[in-house]
């Protein structure tokens, strides 16, 4: 089971898409597993034959159980603690944990072989009540976003920057790039916002990474968030890998599979936990600025409001020129102000010259 | 405890069986007694001992050593209105009327539609302990208790082994009872005041909370003796004493495994197969979810129960042994 974000402790099997004696390459989706995100596609993280399947559908095990065998090498399938074998619980402790909502194998056993007593889920803390079911999942995520973002006010202090950005140039450059492409190909802004954001990153490296116990650590790619809302309500950010790397057809058409997905309740567990930077947009939503929060453990968050047409002065004129005011909160403990405001105007540079994206 | 209550002297689990048979003899005339040695020879074990000269030939019949013609003779006995009580030396001998009492016995009743019911009495020694090894000395209660149409019980007290033949002789259904070798010489009072005796439910002989001992006959003191030396160490043994093997009191040995959570069973007969099976698959059946720890067995190794000493002690059911599968059952780990 793997870690889908830093505050997941177990996952439910939900259904498996492989069976034993598949062949399955790195990348192949080989189960789904709900969690307080919704329901995830779990990645191979190997090229293999399936052994055998360990956990059943339905089954609840906490991160780092093993959920299926590949044949061959198991070491490299999973770090060794994770090879020990799933926590024995006596019948009666397992019927009582079921009543108070208790997971029994989060439990140390001390009966007989380190099996999980009735005394021990008697004495284990407070549960929170049955397992959620994957309706009750979708609470999950509002309860999901209070404990990371309650995190991120209390650890990490933002500091905010706002630019307020022309956008003739892009969109120019945009309208002439989509009046000889048929619909499918054509791109949206929200493309440019997000490849000029990952170019930005990539070369502001300060703003591209975690923040752990070890203090800040950079991204060697850059995995850009995409803050999608759901419909149930809630939001999640999954990555589009190496954002800075691909073409702006890639990633417009990487951008509209991932928020098919999300909506249709199939992440990857490549793309749930693994961004370095996170974009939002409420631009369609009509508000002039968005003040983000950061996603721990990233360092930065790169907000974009409405695109509005408004006065703006240049080369001593006043024109009608189409606005967007972008803001970055970062990471103080990570970058200053200075720094912040070089990547803010790196973002602008790029969508000066969206021919160069 | 009434009034003009006298206390009971001192007496044998033989004494107690005597008594038994005496009750029997002296309330209905129908009751008879027969066996090889009972009468001259006072039995193979001293129970039926001046029985002869007390109620005289023609209710305390030797036999010749033919089991199968004198149990057969019981159920024709018992079918003709008649309340005989055959005594086979042991359980090994009994096996010569396998036939008798599996495909005759057992089945009339059945077979006839209720109208011809079997109530005979057979009396049999069974377990090891006394060095009179493996043709002697085996414990295959259970095996019978494996067949409809007979009702198997087990005395292991005093009171069991006076009262419970008064309610194997009311029971229309052939009853087989088991008494234990080891018992025989064992020695107590019986309970003032009559007290009546049912061959219908098991019984706790101590309570505890902690595990649930399932034993019956001679391991009964076993279990007590163990279940004194783990109250030393704080585990609190339910001793439960099952009597009748069939039926089973499913009831009570459920009620006792849901309170405990933990049951261990302790029988002289061979593991495999055995009436230990039977029960562990009863809890499991029943009372699954509410154990908190694997079901355990104490049995005999799975040998002929050897001659010598040492050996036949090895391969009983020891207190040592109970104790130990009781302590792991409850062990916990820091």
């Amino acid at each position: 089971m793997p870690s889908l974000g830093a505050d997941m402790e177990a996952g439910t099997l939900v259904e498996w898409r492989v069976q034993p004696g598949a062949h399955v390459h790195r990348g192949d989706v080989m189960a789904l597993v709900d969690t307080e995100k919704g329901i995830i596609d779990i990645e191979s993280f190997e090229e293999g034959m399936v052994e055998r399947l360990i956990v059943q559908p339905g089954a609840r095990v906490p991160v780092g159980a093993i959920l299926a065998l590949f044949e061959g090498e198991p070491t490299k399938l999973a770090p060794p603690q994770s090879a020990a074998r799933a926590q024995r619980v006596s019948p009666a402790a397992r019927a009582r944990a079921a009543q108070l909502g208790i997971d029994p194998q989060t439990l140390k056993g001390t009966g007989p072989q380190g099996v999980v007593t009735l005394q021990d889920i008697e004495q284990a803390p407070a549960g929170q009540g049955p397992p959620p079911s994957p309706a009750a999942g979708r609470a999950g995520i509002r309860n999901a976003i209070a404990v990371s973002m309650s995190r991120s006010k209390r650890e990490i202090p933002h500091y905010y920057l706002q630019l307020t950005m022309d956008l003739r140039p892009a969109l120019d450059w945009l309208e002439q790039f989509n009046a000889s492409r048929p619909v499918p190909e054509r791109l949206l802004l929200a493309a440019l916002f997000n490849k000029a954001t990952a170019r930005a990153a990539a070369e502001k490296p300060g703003f591209n990474g975690y923040y752990g116990k070890a203090g800040f650590e950079a991204a060697k790619s850059v995995h850009l968030g995409v803050a999608i809302a759901l419909r149930g309500g809630g939001l999640v950010a999954p990555a589009i890998h190496e954002a800075d790397q691909k073409t702006l057809p890639v990633l417009m058409r990487e951008l509209q599979d991932l928020v098919m997905r999300v909506r249709a309740g199939h992440m990857r567990s490549s793309e749930i936990s693994s961004a370095t930077i996170t974009v939002t947009s409420l631009g369609d939503e009509g508000v002039d600025v968005v003040y983000p929060i950061i996603h721990p453990p990233q360092v930065a968050i790169v907000g974009f409001g409405s695109v509005v047409e408004r006065p703006w002065a240049i080369d001593g004129r006043i024109e009608p020129r189409p606005l967007v005011s972008v803001t970055l909160a970062a990471d103080h403990r990570v970058t200053d102000g200075r720094l912040g405001a070089q990547f803010l105007a790196r973002i602008r540079d790029f969508l000066t010259r969206p021919e160069d994206l | 405890m009434t009034a003009d209550a006298v206390e009971s002297p001192r007496m044998s689990y033989r004494d107690a069986l005597r008594e038994g048979l005496r009750d029997a003899l002296r309330s209905d005339p129908r009751v008879f007694l027969m066996g090889e040695d009972i009468g001259r020879y006072g039995g193979c074990y001293a129970v039926t001992k001046s029985l002869l000269a007390e109620f005289g030939e023609e209710r305390i019949r030797d036999t010749p050593l033919s089991e199968s013609a004198f149990v057969g003779a019981g159920i024709g006995a018992a079918l003709g209105g008649l309340r005989p009580i055959v005594e086979i030396m042991t359980v090994n001998f009994s096996l010569l009327a396998l036939d008798q009492i599996v495909n005759n016995a057992a089945t009339l009743c059945h077979m006839s539609g209720g109208q011809c019911p079997v109530p005979l009495v057979i009396r049999m020694a069974t377990g090891a302990g006394r060095q009179l090894a493996a043709q002697h000395s085996h414990s295959l209660e259970g095996w019978y208790a494996h067949v409809p149409g007979l009702r198997i019980v087990a005395p292991a007290t005093l009171d069991d082994a006076r009262g419970m033949l008064g309610a194997a002789l009311r029971c229309p259904d052939p009853v087989l009872i088991f008494e234990h070798i080891g018992l025989l010489n064992m020695e107590g009072t019986l309970t003032a005041g009559a007290v009546p005796v049912d061959i219908d439910r098991a019984a706790i002989r101590r309570a505890g909370r902690d595990i649930t001992l399932l034993t019956y006959g001679g391991s009964l003191y076993k279990c007590l003796e163990a279940a004194t030396q783990l109250a030393a160490d704080g585990i609190e043994v339910e001793v439960v004493d099952l009597r009748t093997l069939r039926p089973l009191d499913d009831a009570l040995i459920v009620d006792s495994v849901r309170r405990t959570h933990r049951a261990l069973i302790v029988d002289e007969g061979w593991r495999s197969g055995g009436i230990s099976a039977e029960l562990g698959m009863r809890i499991v059946e029943q009372a699954f979810f509410e154990l908190d720890a694997p079901i355990a067995r104490v049995c005999t190794a799975e040998v002929p129960i050897p001659y010598p000493k040492h050996l036949e002690d090895a391969a009983l059911p020891s207190v040592p042994r109970i104790v130990a599968s009781a302590r792991a059952l409850v062990s916990r780990e820091p």
